[in-house]
């Protein structure tokens, strides 16, 4: 990705990230909310994962925010009445926050790894389509083109089999808080 | 910004805003416009009408004696007068709206629904070095240009994730015009939307596993040469050109409940009739556009038409070949990968639309033979009917594939 | 690979320039008229509108979207699975149709517990 567009999926995610807290619409932060989704689909995409990138819009927008978006209507939230601000925990919460960057920044400073973007170490597609044992992954690296759906496909299934069981596990649990939170209206 | 500058390539960004404009405004926004015409006349014939049969330009206007109707043949000027009494109409904003939402929500509608368009292919290639010969020249006019507008490696997710966007757009309709009907109407459309997504969603896996692949353009070209999903007659899908191999044969079972599921749940995504029940107008006058008037209504109902006809095209690319034309291989019109020649390349563009607008004929029709759901059969359709389906269907295609070792 | 995501940047741009060129359109060229109490009142059928505007709705729809964000993450796991299915079936072995199985048969519970529980009953 340019360099100017990654600025500008940065920005958007940063600034309606932010507004999801300064709004007093609830409504107004779930959408931010959703904007800020869609700037972090920008950046995943950037990192060639188009897969995870997809995903994040069609479960995290298109679900997970529909969601809140209902339980906002159901509960009937009002926008929030001009309450002062805590002056404690704003001064608290910009503290914190810079104490997160500092270190963030030390960290990523001392990491060789910091310095490097995608560009600099290009995926070797003919190395990579050798040792590749599924043939749509062979053809596809062949073609200088990167699956990466089917990656992942492979490696949740192949490596991941167990997890993928865990992972059915809590949707289950899930499924059982929703039925049990809700019952009593059902009855 | 310089080497922002460099990194792109000019000529690919001028292709592809040429077919953007192309596909976007000169393919689909008039499509809507038509099928609208369509869906006039048609449902005329069905309940034995005329129809709107007599919009013509007003040449008594501009002169002429006699208002001859030339251009206007059987009222095909009509969608022209009703896109213009859009524009003329008063543009009302009632006072008890949530403003910035209530002007928000209709482009939210129509933006993810244009947006949809741009993963699927609506031609194979079309070959522009002709071109040469009458004057115009350029680097770019020696490689055929692929039609499709974005060629994803993840093209139906692509088309989910942004047309569950436009759920949005439904719900601050409702929610913005502060008004019982709309509201209602909100609720119920976006509950409906989610629940036949899932049945939407598991509907393709059949699909993807037969292809291996989520890249449309790459399924057109397999079923060009290998026969349609559905209609497997050619290639490595007809028995007698395969070792009388019937594997591909006996897919057509998943294949055909995919499709069933697909296209119903395709119905009920785009608020269309028998599902209509979010505007349902015996219930609930309009739903979520009820306080809406004008261009802004005209949104609304262009974003639904718009959603109607890529839903047909993503239906048209996965189960029946996209731009293929028939027994391709036999006739000699398949696609060969950079030597295709014009003239096909814009036979394919035909073949493509043509196959839309049967589907959408069926569409209209459908929407004028068949009662409106109740709201209760309609969750449980989509919940313990086409869900559990959609499922058995997946297994099923997963043991035949292994039996069949396809 | 990144360069095909372009055009989509590009329509996403030109897709929000026509929703709001038409939208100003039609405010410049819409015929403009007196407001009045009865038209900026909301609509219902032509009565004075009753009680709140947004009536608080069935905790049904709230079960329906919370099931819906569930059940939508068991499908996009099966994406990935799906197109690989075929060629690991052939080259490696049959395990991927097993650990699916078992992942849809725990998910297939949950939704058997919800059905029952009546999570998914919309006609009382």
């Amino acid at each position: 990705m340019p360099a100017p567009l990654f600025y500008f999926f940065s920005l958007l995610m940063l600034i309606f990230g932010a507004l999801v807290v300064i709004c007093r619409n609830p409504v107004a932060s779930a959408l931010s909310l959703v904007v800020s989704f869609v700037g972090l689909a920008a950046l995943f995409i950037s990192l060639d994962a188009y897969f995870i990138g997809t995903i994040q819009i069609l479960v995290y927008a298109g679900a997970v925010m529909v969601l809140f978006l209902f339980i906002i209507m159901l509960l009937d939230i009002r926008a929030e009445a001009g309450r002062k601000p805590n002056m404690l925990a704003v001064v608290g919460g910009i503290a914190l926050a810079v104490i997160f960057l500092v270190q963030l920044g030390s960290v990523l400073s001392k990491n060789e790894m910091g310095n490097k973007t995608v560009a600099d170490v290009p995926i070797n597609y003919q190395t990579a389509a050798q040792v590749q044992k599924l043939d749509t992954i062979k053809a596809d690296l062949q073609n200088s083109t990167l699956p990466d759906a089917k990656l992942v496909g492979q490696t949740l299934f192949n490596r991941y089999p167990f997890q993928i069981q865990l992972i059915g596990c809590l949707l289950l649990v899930g499924t059982v808080g929703v039925v049990l939170l809700s019952k009593r209206e059902v009855n | 910004m310089g080497s922002f500058l460099d990194s792109i390539n000019l000529a690919f960004l001028i292709a592809s805003a040429v077919k953007i404009v192309f596909f976007a405004f000169m393919v689909i926004l008039p499509m809507v416009a038509y099928s609208v015409y369509l869906e006039r006349r048609i449902s005329a014939i069905i309940q034995d009408r005329v129809g709107p049969n007599r919009t013509g330009i007003p040449l008594t206007l501009l002169g002429f004696k006699k208002d001859s109707h030339i251009f206007g043949i059987g009222g095909l000027v009509q969608p022209l007068a009703d896109g213009l009494k859009f524009l003329l109409k008063e543009d009302f904003t009632p006072a008890h709206v949530n403003k910035f939402y209530y002007w928000l929500a209709p482009a939210i509608v129509m933006v993810p629904a244009l947006l949809t368009a741009a993963v699927i292919p609506f031609g194979s290639e079309l070959d522009l070095s002709w071109l040469t010969k009458i004057g115009v020249d350029g680097a770019w006019l020696h490689k055929p240009i692929k039609l499709v507008i974005a060629d994803l490696n993840v093209g139906p997710l692509f088309t989910f994730a942004i047309a569950s966007l436009g759920v949005y757009g439904i719900v601050l309709a409702g929610w913005s015009s502060n008004s019982k009907y709309s509201f209602l109407g909100g609720v119920r459309s976006s509950s409906q939307m989610i629940s036949y997504e899932i049945a939407l969603g598991l509907s393709i896996v059949p699909v993807l596993m037969i292809f291996g692949d989520l890249n449309l353009s790459k399924i057109t070209e397999y079923q060009d040469a290998n026969g349609w999903l559905l209609f497997p007659a050619w290639g490595k899908g007809a028995p007698w050109e395969n070792g009388w191999h019937f594997g591909r044969w006996a897919l057509l079972v998943p294949v055909f409940i995919s499709f069933i599921i697909f296209t119903v749940s395709m119905f009920a995504e785009t608020n269309r009739a028998p599902f209509d029940l979010p505007e349902c107008e015996t219930e609930l006058v309009a739903g979520y556009h009820t306080e809406y008037s004008s261009m802004k209504f005209a949104l609304f109902f262009m974003g639904e038409y718009a959603a109607m006809i890529i839903g047909s095209g993503l239906a048209v690319t996965l189960f029946l070949g996209g731009w293929s034309i028939p027994f391709a291989p036999w006739l000699g019109l398949d696609y060969k990968a950079g030597a295709t020649p014009a003239w096909l390349g814009l036979a394919h563009i035909a073949c493509f639309l043509a196959k839309v607008v049967c589907f959408i004929v069926f569409f209209i029709w459908v929407r004028w033979t068949l009662p409106r759901f109740r709201y209760d059969l309609l969750m449980k359709l989509g919940w313990l009917v086409f869900f559990e389906l959609a499922l058995a269907n997946v297994i099923l295609t997963a043991a035949l594939l292994m039996y069949f070792k396809i | 690979m990144i360069e095909s995501y372009l055009p989509i940047l590009i329509q996403a741009l030109i897709a929000s320039g026509f929703a709001g060129v038409t939208l100003l359109l039609s405010v410049m060229l819409g015929k403009s008229s007196k407001r009045n109490a009865m038209k900026d009142s909301a609509y219902e059928c032509g009565m004075l509108p009753l009680g709140e505007a947004q009536p608080r709705f069935s905790v049904k729809f709230y079960i329906v979207a919370m099931l819906f964000v569930l059940f939508d993450i068991e499908v996009v796991f099966m994406y990935p699975w799906a197109i690989i299915f075929k060629d690991y079936v052939n080259t490696i072995g049959h395990d991927i149709f097993w650990s699916m199985m078992g992942f849809v048969s725990i998910l297939l519970v949950a939704f058997i517990y919800a059905w029952k529980k009546g999570a998914l009953r919309w006609d009382n």
